[in-house]
């Protein structure tokens, strides 16, 4: 019975970020367009995009291999499951041993290594450009990103996602440098990651400095779904992983909890990550993209934060 | 007995070797060589593997009547000499079966036939030999037959020099071997390595042992700044002896130094651990940085070999440290990271240098700016040198990701080390580490999407061929093993305790005992990782998403021109929201959107194809 319990909650937490994808991406489109003054579409416009997308016809170039074609599935599933590893509302998830923090960091490394090569597939400028583009940004990002995994791993004793956000909601470690350190580095690497001002602007499709969107302009119909529905799931991941590491309030630990204590903890989940797409669309809105040969500077910072994060705590594991 | 195996096994090979010189040009040479190693091959890897797996009677020894008259040749098998026996036939046998196709394209067969046998030989000796002359003399063996394939194709440009740079090289490496050993000797001269092992040593001798050996093997290995050699030589001779000389040959120089330092020396000083520590991270870095910049794909596979060196020297750096302070479980994480990363290299360095050669006799290119579009005329190569690109990467669900994840797994133990020097290395060693890992996707994305994809650059590319069934099945072989360790990672280090246990005296947990095979390097709670479920819930959302579209979505695809789906209204000015696109079967009415003219748009820059 527990057992399918927890099954339950697993599979309930799949369809979590699966579902609340779009809507995040739709929220932080609205609240950008307000700040704007402008009315934006509804939230709900990512739905009907992507239900749009299925329905179309899937347009091919005619030199176009099977790796081009098995790139969005790998993605996107590369992408969820690695989405379903992270604790959202739980921790105490029935498959959180199957990949520590590293390995969901690496899933998702793997996810760009088939959606880089799928730019470079057709052979067309832009899809080369555009991966080109995001190997180099990823090249920095992803050390960065193992950096604050040390730092994280350090405090926590462990790289167990679960385990980290339980031990930072104890009182015990309260506030330190070295996590402050880790917080910055981290929301670096997400903004580089998800491809957001001021490293690469999600909303456009005719900009030479584009890089994500460059890499997979040659999609169309159900396979762009995928991919944009994967990089909706890849915004939801780093937000969530934020506020359960940095926010992980409201969590229902391993030991579980009564009814109240769920709906408390979805309540909280919500409220999280509102506050999560409001503060990056409060960023993106206050900031002009960079140069895409500044981006190298931008993500060397949040490597020397999350070393010198990691430096610190080897120093004193107090601090 | 598995030891006397291996010596018929090595008895065979020299004798091919001979024989080869006979019937090198006979059209039924090669095949009889490549299939007397094969068999060779097999037999002495299958050997050491059942004496990895169940040791029967403890360690092996054999002391025959050659070499120096008062010692004799003292031959030993136990868990280190097995396990490297195992790497290092399983690469043999990969190659010796490509070679039974491959060298149907060899101009001067009688240039590689001798030496492939001798070279294979060298190798297995130098892991048997249990004293220094036998060792040294081993090991200069597979040094020149090495060089005689290094120079098979000696009128080609630059390999020449390439055999001059190598010969001085390993001449260089044996002189500070032999120096090493005439140190662990001492005056006494016990050469045979149990008299070695015996003998305490003071701090001024450990020291100078250490370096000699960090130079000797580290040479051979291509430690940077000693791999100078390493790209000129490994290139230049046929592509399954490169094979060999990348996965195979470095891995002895590995054993080398693991020999001699982890077991001959004894324990050594925290302080030595930094300095092997420097090395291998130095090596990591700068190796991918070379191979970034490299046209020549045999090149640039060389190049990466210096960095999965270094990676592996950063684990038995960190398990000198752990060892010096004690840390026994630490320690031994860290050693089975290593050993882990040479099998895996092994496999994938091997799998990708022949398909590199795979290429080369499809189109006679090596330089990747002249290939492209190969995916559409070699399928099974590329699918397969694909694997080996994701392995390399160090990216889930792969073997690759797993040796490097327990690496990370030891760098995470070292806070409680209680020398200050380390502490502070340590964590930089662990950036450089994952900044390495972060460029080789870089550099296999590039690799591959330039070779692979894209469109033909030059005719040969236009024109090329699959290559023969024989060269595939031994690609597909290495493959397999690839996601095979990648999948069941616990199998391989519950393999390697045995010799974790005989180097450093301890054992990582075992592993076969966890649920669903799950790797856990110290408890549950503190790291875990399990490449089967990873692998099944990739595969099975996969499926769901394509069935899902299948049955809800549209089926429908059309071919069209290069450039169709950018050009077909996805653009749309900035801040405009989705719901303004015109709909995509319906005309492009927006001003912004004008069919063709947005087709040109799309086409303005100069096409770099490659990641920088």
């Amino acid at each position: 019975m527990a057992m399918i319990l927890e099954l339950l909650v697993q599979g309930a937490q799949m369809a979590l970020v699966l579902l609340l994808a779009p809507l995040l991406t739709g929220f932080v489109r609205q609240v950008k367009a307000r700040l704007l003054r402008r009315r934006g579409p509804s939230i709900l416009q990512p739905y009907r995009d992507l239900a749009r997308l299925l329905r179309k016809e899937a347009v091919l170039a005619e030199n176009a291999s099977w790796l081009f074609r098995a790139t969005p599935y790998l993605v996107f599933a590369a992408t969820w499951v690695a989405a379903a590893l992270v604790p959202t509302f739980a921790t105490g998830l029935i498959f959180s041993w199957t990949a520590d923090l590293i390995a969901i960091i690496a899933l998702l490394a793997s996810a760009r290594f088939f959606l880089a090569l799928a730019g470079m597939d057709v052979g067309t400028s832009f899809g080369g450009i555009g991966s080109s583009r995001e190997v180099m940004i990823a090249s920095l990002a992803e050390p960065a990103m193992i950096m604050i995994v040390f730092t994280l791993a350090l405090v926590a004793g462990s790289t167990q996602l679960s385990t980290v956000a339980t031990v930072l909601a104890g009182p015990e470690v309260g506030l330190r440098v070295s996590l402050g350190l880790a917080l910055v580095a981290l929301v670096m690497v997400a903004i580089a990651e998800n491809g957001r001002i001021p490293i690469d602007n999600p909303a456009t499709h005719l900009e030479l400095t584009m890089v994500h969107e460059a890499m997979v302009l040659e999609y169309s119909g159900r396979h762009l779904a995928m991919i944009e529905l994967a990089a909706a799931i890849k915004l939801l991941l780093y937000v969530s992983l934020i506020a359960a590491v940095f926010a992980p309030w409201g969590i229902v630990p391993a030991s579980g909890g009564g009814a109240g204590a769920w709906v408390a903890a979805l309540l909280a989940y919500a409220a999280k990550l509102a506050v999560g797409g409001f503060l990056l669309a409060l960023f993106e809105t206050s900031i002009a993209k960079m140069r895409v040969f500044r981006v190298p500077d931008f993500l060397g910072a949040a490597l020397m934060l999350g070393l010198l994060g990691t430096l610190l705590l080897f120093v004193s594991r107090s601090l | 007995m598995p030891i006397l195996v291996a010596l018929w096994c090595i008895a065979a090979l020299l004798a091919t070797a001979v024989a080869a010189v006979a019937i090198g040009r006979h059209p039924w040479g090669r095949p009889l060589v490549y299939g007397v190693s094969l068999t060779a091959s097999a037999v002495a890897g299958a050997a050491a593997l059942v004496h990895l797996v169940a040791p029967a009677g403890g360690d092996l020894t054999v002391i025959l009547p050659l070499g120096l008259p008062w010692l004799g040749m003292h031959l030993r098998l136990d868990a280190l000499a097995a396990f490297f026996l195992v790497v290092v036939n399983l690469g043999a046998a990969a190659a010796s079966l490509y070679g039974i196709g491959y060298g149907r394209h060899e101009s001067a067969p009688q240039r590689v036939l001798p030496f492939f046998p001798a070279f294979l030989a060298g190798m297995t000796m130098v892991l048997l030999a249990a004293d220094a002359f036998t060792f040294l003399l081993s090991w200069e063996f597979m040094s020149l037959a090495s060089w005689a394939l290094v120079m098979a194709h000696h009128r080609d440009a630059g390999n020449a020099r390439a055999g001059y740079v190598y010969l001085v090289m390993a001449s260089f490496g044996t002189l500070a071997l032999l120096l090493a050993c005439g140190l662990l000797a001492g005056p006494v001269g016990g050469y045979a390595f149990a008299d070695m092992r015996g003998g305490g040593h003071d701090a001024t001798t450990a020291t100078l042992v250490l370096v000699l050996v960090l130079l000797g093997a580290g040479s051979k290995a291509g430690l940077v700044p000693l791999h100078v050699w390493l790209p000129l030589a490994h290139p230049a001779a046929p592509s399954h002896v490169s094979a060999l000389m990348s996965g195979v040959m470095t891995k002895v120089a590995v054993y080398g130094f693991v020999r001699i330092v982890f077991d001959l020396l004894g324990g050594s000083p925290w302080w030595s651990a930094m300095i092997v520590l420097a090395f291998g991270g130095a090596s990591a870095v700068l190796g991918v940085l070379y191979a970034l910049m490299q046209t020549d794909l045999k090149r640039l596979l060389a190049y990466s070999t210096i960095e999965n060196v270094g990676i592996v020297f950063i684990g038995l750096g960190l398990a000198l440290a752990f060892q010096a302070n004690a840390m026994g479980s630490a320690a031994a994480l860290a050693f089975t990271a290593a050993l882990l990363h040479v099998l895996n290299h092994a496999l994938f360095k091997s799998l990708l240098f022949l398909g590199a050669g795979a290429v080369l006799t499809a189109t006679g290119a090596r330089d990747i700016e002249r290939l492209g579009g190969l995916i559409r005329r070699m399928p099974i190569t590329s699918a397969l040198f694909l694997v080996g690109c994701v392995a390399i990467s160090a990216l889930p669900p792969l073997n690759g990701f797993v040796s490097e994840w327990l690496t990370f797994q030891a760098v995470l133990q070292s806070p409680d080390l209680p020398q200050w020097g380390l502490r502070i290395l340590v964590p930089a060693v662990g950036a450089l580490l994952a900044l390495a890992a972060a460029l080789a996707a870089a550099c296999f994305v590039r690799a591959f999407g330039v070779t692979f994809l894209g469109r033909p650059r030059s005719a040969a590319a236009e024109t090329a061929r699959e290559v023969d069934r024989v060269s595939l099945a031994a690609m597909a072989v290495l493959a397999g093993l690839c996601v095979l360790i990648g999948l069941l990672p616990g199998v391989a280090i519950d393999a390697l305790a045995p010799v974790a246990e005989a180097v450093v005296g301890a054992r990582m947990p075992a592993q076969g005992a966890s649920a669903w095979l799950t790797v856990v390097p110290i408890a549950e709670s503190r790291s875990s990782y399990n490449g089967l479920l990873v692998m099944l819930f990739v595969a099975g959302s996969a499926a769901v998403a394509a069935l899902a579209i299948r049955r809800f979505g549209s089926r429908a695809t059309r071919r069209g021109r290069p450039g169709i789906a950018a050009s077909r209204c996805r653009a749309r000015p900035p801040n405009t929201p989705p719901a303004a696109l015109p709909s995509r079967s319906g005309g492009c009415s927006p001003p912004w959107c004008s069919g063709p003219a947005n087709v040109s748009r799309c086409r303005r820059p100069a096409p770099p194809r490659r990641p920088a």
